[in-house]
């Protein structure tokens, strides 16, 4: 995206802002008495972290995947599996849930691509179920009760993942690590082609583009960063079961992507951070949380489609802002 | 195994089947005709179970319970067509997901604010509740027999409906090219806005008839919603053909990878190693068929556009 030249200042130095703010948030906490929500940024760093894979493919692929939280799933199940086999170090660990996810997606890629619009979207549906309840009957793992983690990994380099703010900024590195590979991916010329694929998938091919295999890779890639969330969320909460790979977590995601802005950069995790902080708040005050949040759906769809990182920049930068029905078919 | 057993599973799996067939034959035509995809369809099947069983219990009609439910369901679809679900014509698929997921969120919790977070009884009427002996030695349930029977006749009178029937003639038409068909002069989006009353009224009966045999709960609608996706798409989308073969089809899929397999598998191997294979095979065994059937046929088995 060439318009990045043309953005305003702010633009460019909000992401490091926002950076700055999060990486000191665990040392100002307990200052403002928000020591519980140390946990709590994490949490939404790990979701934010899998909204933006899926808002790689989604927005700037155009593949509506409608089973990301299966390849979550599969990166969690990954890391219980070798942590019940009797590793514990999390740099085999969280690279073997990546490199597993990776290669389920891809996978399922190879089928699943070959559909379009809504089949799409059930195919993948479909697949993520299957990985639910493959995970039901892994009974040596808890089956539907879930796995409770004995220790957090190690990490070794004198640092403690059982210590809360370690983890979180662990967890932050990885992140920004994360979307900064992204966003030069957006612009490299794979992005590039994956975009062009997205927007006239004939014309991709008839100019030589490897159509299949681009988005195959593409695919893998953002599976392969669902994975690495699934990981660092079995590790953030200790604990796992299939309900991270219920398909409502999957349209859950698309939701997120869709309230920050899909194709927009930084529309995973502000989608991610909004919905989370949201659900936060309103099951502190109501057990009727669904409705509100529901009704936002609502008014997003009608009023703000394309997404709340549209409306914070409200002049159109992105070229992919002018095609919002083109990220579905 | 015995004869009885199979033949009271494959009745099982024709009544399962059935009712995926009244909520696909809904969601199929919606979004055949007007191209929108609604999550919330497994909502108004909620809605029918819930009305169904809070007037059963009052009433004690058990035909005025489904009749009441039908026509409450189709008021809040008429509600529905009118404020919501027309302004997501030509909306992309994603804008479309999002909204009606919105509404399944809102319906969810307005079920709980009106009947609470537990499960609702509903039982079948007094006078179906026995058995029936069918053959020598093979009794099934009056109740079950009730519900294939309204199954065959609804889809029966569906197949005619549509493709006997002028309004059927325009309903087709619409879903295999609506643009041709609003040339020539058909008004597509009056006959949309009936047939999403009817698939409501469908997905009304469907509930009102399963409460008694499964659980009225919330999260009903989404455990029934996702088969009736699985039966569009592998009966291709807008055609009521292909919902049907396709209901059918995941009905007797589901039943031989729930009852079956387990059986086979136990011949072969230890009990421990199929107590733990059985449950992810029933649940994996629909969505194989799925995937299975849109590798050879990416538009699904009779798709409605040429």
């Amino acid at each position: 995206m060439t318009q990045d030249k043309h953005a305003s200042a702010a633009a460019r130095w909000t992401p490091w802002l926002a950076l700055a703010l999060l990486g000191a948030f665990p040392l100002l906490a307990p200052a403002l008495g928000l020591d519980f929500y140390v946990g709590f940024v994490r949490r939404a760093l790990i979701f934010a972290l899998a909204a933006a894979g899926l808002n790689f493919i989604l927005g700037f692929g155009g593949m509506a995947a409608l089973g990301h939280a299966g390849f979550i799933g599969v990166g969690a199940y990954a890391l219980v599996a070798l942590v019940n086999a009797g590793v514990d170090s999390a740099w085999i660990l969280w690279p073997a849930a990546v490199a597993l996810a990776a290669g389920v997606a891809a996978l399922i890629g190879l089928v699943a691509l070959r559909t379009r619009g809504v089949y799409f979207i059930m195919i993948t549906l479909a697949f993520a179920q299957m990985l639910y309840f493959i995970a039901v009957s892994l009974r040596v793992y808890g089956g539907d009760d879930g796995y409770n983690l004995p220790a957090r990994p190690t990490l070794g380099l004198g640092l403690d993942l059982a210590h809360e703010p370690t983890l979180y900024w662990v967890v932050l590195a990885l992140f920004a690590g994360v979307m900064a590979l992204l966003n030069r991916a957006t612009l490299s010329r794979f992005g590039h082609a994956l975009t062009g694929i997205r927007d006239n998938e004939t014309r991709m091919q008839a100019m030589g583009y490897p159509v299949f295999r681009l988005r195959l890779a593409a695919f893998a890639i953002a599976g392969a960063i669902a994975g690495l969330a699934g990981a660092l969320l079995v590790t953030n909460n200790s604990f796992v079961s299939p309900a991270v790979m219920h398909w409502t977590q999957s349209a859950t995601l698309i939701v997120m992507v869709v309230i920050g802005g899909v194709g927009r950069r930084w529309g995973g995790p502000v989608g991610a951070g909004v919905w989370i902080l949201l659900e936060e708040f309103t099951k502190q005050y109501t057990d009727y949380w669904h409705l509100p949040l529901g009704v936002l759906l609502l008014l997003i769809v009608f009023l703000a489609p394309r997404g709340l990182v549209a409306v914070l920049q409200r002049k159109p930068r992105a070229v992919i802002a002018a095609s919002p029905a083109g990220a579905t078919e | 195994m015995t004869a009885t057993l199979l033949i009271e599973q494959l009745l099982n799996g024709l009544g399962y089947g059935l009712m995926l067939f009244l909520l696909a034959a809904g969601l199929t035509l919606v979004f055949g005709i007007m191209d929108v995809m609604n999550l919330a369809h497994g909502s108004l099947f909620m809605g029918g179970a819930y009305v169904a069983a809070e007037v059963h219990t009052h009433n004690g009609s058990f035909v005025a319970a489904v009749g009441v439910a039908i026509a409450v369901v189709v008021m809040v679809a008429l509600l529905l067509e009118v404020f919501l679900v027309r302004r997501l014509y030509g909306r992309d698929h994603l804008s479309q997901v999002l909204a009606t997921f919105g509404l399944i969120l809102i319906a969810d919790d307005l079920v709980k604010m009106i009947w609470g977070p537990s499960p609702v009884m509903a039982s079948a009427p007094a006078a179906l509740a026995g058995p029936v002996e069918l053959l020598s030695g093979l009794f099934y349930p009056a109740y079950r027999i009730v519900l294939l029977a309204a199954g065959v006749a609804v889809a029966l009178g569906l197949y005619l409906l549509v493709n006997r029937t002028r309004i059927g003639m325009v309903v087709r038409a619409g879903a295999s090219n609506r643009a041709m068909a609003e040339f020539m002069g058909v008004r597509v989006g009056r006959v949309f806005s009936l047939v999403f009353l009817l698939g409501a009224a469908l997905a009304a009966l469907a509930g009102a008839l399963m409460g008694p045999i499964t659980a009225v709960q919330i999260g009903m609608g989404e455990d029934i919603l996702i088969p009736s996706l699985v039966v569009l798409v592998i009966g291709g989308i807008g055609s009521i053909r292909g919902a049907l073969v396709a209901a059918l089809l995941v009905g007797l899929v589901d039943t031989i990878g729930r009852a079956f397999v387990p059986m086979a598998l136990a011949t072969a191997l230890p009990p421990t190693v199929v107590s733990d294979l059985a449950p992810a095979i029933a649940g994996l065994a629909t969505y194989a068929l799925m995937a299975g059937v849109l590798v050879f046929k990416p538009a699904g088995l009779f798709p409605a556009r040429g």
